[in-house]
């Protein structure tokens, strides 16, 4: 069964590579904690990706090193043939939280990014943009409501927004829906999986939730700790588009327990 | 369903209701109106017996109705604009040019303090030395520095009203949470704009709070400048009076600064409604 389902780099979706990480390593100098030694991977255009492990096993120190906002100690970062040294327009981020600031509205929340980087002109010209945003997240009449009206998974589709407003070629993902109860949860996955489809985008998804990763994803990278490193790069090769009834069939339930058995024996280590 | 079989069952029975035995206790269920004559009324009625019964010498304590009597004869001297509205308009005056002086600096010095390391690490420390310092002392310096006029009243009350703005700003800056700044950056935000357009307002809440103990701390500085640094003030119509064993007025006076220092306060606090108008005023449901 391992090998079947453990297909490294093979079979990954056709795209071209949008992200190349080679040999990425990360040493905290101060402890001389290894949080994450020889990461090799690729990421193709329009494909979907998760990377899941235990806590400690580098995962966030992954994404924070691929949208610019530390450097990593050794290897190569790059993103759309330019070497990622900083933030970039090209990369969408969403947190755990929503983070909508409760002194803006909906829409000059989602149009934040480019105010920052085009000033208010600009963010003023996007607002038409961001309104289509919303009614894409089903958050039309929401427009000029302030975060504080709006429930936990409203917030998030907000946030959404705001990360497709500059039109990022990559999405990271840094645990989206993890705060939301489990029903809002499958529901946001369903909403992503057709965003992503339609914006034609790559996503990178970062989760602790083994369903979610499998749903989602044409790849999930398995990260062991101490050191945080790949452990295998999973395929999943369930049809897209996936559905919530995917989740009771053998080959969902085959996928899942592989990813858990790997989970397991990192925890041993 | 079940439950709507028998909703809608012919056979549905009378059900009673469950009752919920609200143990509220009285002393919490009295309406704020009643509550708050109560307590002015067994204050007057205490203070009135304790007088009444020559338990204190009436030079230390007047009665309740001599006060009373003193705050008219008051109030009617700053309607007429007789010679004790001057010298209100003075202490105001010290007030609100303390107060400005205050925010002025302190907004200035949070910033530095909070924001950059160097604030943090140089400047904070001297900060925390000066404020442990007793401020009212320094007045005798200010009236040598600064003259019997209003300066040196309105110096003493910035200081003392300045470090809780400091404070209330360098807190404020550092309330923004680990998502927002990790989110800015990925926007590309360069710091002024970090601190512009979301260090800033998130710290808004605190820094208005600082506002607010500043508020208070200007009135105590500009009125003991006047008890120690002379000049033409309401504080010194209360240091006459109290040299003359005027206790009455003394009462009297108190308590028409005390609406000065209301009014000031209830200022700051309707600002930050409007300003801050996304803060919850928390509302504890399950406190009595």
């Amino acid at each position: 069964m391992n090998a079947s389902l453990a297909s490294k780099y093979s079979g990954a979706s056709s795209g071209a590579p949008v992200y190349e990480l080679t040999n990425v390593a990360k040493t905290y100098a101060r402890n001389a904690v290894v949080a994450l030694e020889n990461v090799n991977l690729t990421l193709r255009h329009g494909s979907f990706t998760s990377v899941i492990g235990s806590s400690g096993c580098g995962k966030s120190t992954l994404l924070k090193i691929m949208a610019g906002l530390i450097p990593p100690t050794k290897g190569r970062v790059i993103l759309q043939n330019n070497p990622v040294t900083g933030p970039r327009r090209d990369i969408g981020m969403m947190f755990q939280q929503a983070t909508l600031f409760p002194w803006k509205t909906a829409v000059e929340n989602i149009v934040l990014p480019i105010e920052i980087r085009d000033g208010k002109a600009a963010a003023k010209q996007a607002i038409e943009k961001a309104h289509d945003l919303l009614d894409i997240v089903g958050l039309k009449g929401f427009e000029n409501v302030y975060p504080n009206e709006l429930s936990g998974g409203m917030a998030q589709r907000a946030s959404i927004c705001r990360m497709l407003i500059t039109e990022p070629a990559v999405l990271l993902l840094d645990e989206p829906f993890s705060a939301l109860d489990e029903l809002s949860r499958d529901m946001m996955n369903m909403e992503l999986q057709r965003i992503c489809r339609e914006q034609d985008a790559t996503a990178f998804l970062v989760t602790h939730s083994i369903q979610e990763a499998v749903i989602l994803s044409d790849e999930i990278v398995v990260m062991k700790p101490r050191p945080g490193r790949i452990a295998e790069v999973v395929h999943v090769d369930l049809p897209r588009p996936r559905t919530l009834d995917m989740m009771t069939t053998p080959r969902f339930g085959e996928i899942v327990d592989h990813i858990r058995s790997m989970l397991d024996k990192g925890e041993d280590m | 369903m079940t439950d709507a079989h028998l909703n809608q069952g012919p056979e549905t029975e009378a059900v009673d209701d469950t009752v919920w035995v609200q143990e509220v206790a009285f002393i919490d269920s009295v309406p704020r109106w009643i509550a708050m004559t109560l307590v002015f009324v067994v204050f007057i009625g205490t203070w009135d017996v304790v007088t009444r019964l020559g338990l204190v010498s009436p030079i230390i304590l007047p009665t309740p109705w001599e006060t009373f009597d003193d705050m008219i004869f008051v109030g009617v001297n700053l309607l007429s604009g007789d010679y004790m509205l001057p010298a209100l308009w003075i202490t105001i005056k010290e007030v609100i040019y303390g107060f400005a002086l205050a925010i002025a600096i302190g907004f200035s010095l949070g910033v530095l303090v909070g924001e950059t390391a160097f604030g943090e690490k140089a400047v904070m420390p001297y900060l925390v030395a000066i404020d442990t310092m007793p401020k009212v002392a320094f007045a005798p310096l200010f009236v040598a520095w600064l003259g019997f006029g209003i300066e040196s009243k309105v110096a003493l009350a910035a200081f003392i009203a300045t470090f809780p703005i400091v404070v209330g700003t360098a807190a404020g800056l550092h309330s923004a949470d680990e998502n927002a700044r990790m989110l800015f950056k990925t926007m590309g935000a360069s710091r002024m704009q970090t601190l512009i357009k979301m260090k800033l307002p998130t710290g808004l809440p605190q820094i208005f709070t600082g506002l607010k103990i500043g508020a208070v701390g200007v009135m105590a500085g500009a009125i003991t400048g006047e008890f120690l640094g002379g000049g033409k003030g309401f504080g010194e119509l209360i240091r006459v009076a109290a040299s003359q064993l005027n206790t009455p007025r003394v009462f009297s006076l108190i308590l028409y600064l005390s609406l000065v220092g209301l009014a000031l306060y209830l200022i700051v606090q309707w600002t930050q409604r409007r300003v801050v108008f996304w803060q919850k005023e928390s509302v504890g449901e399950y406190d009595h």
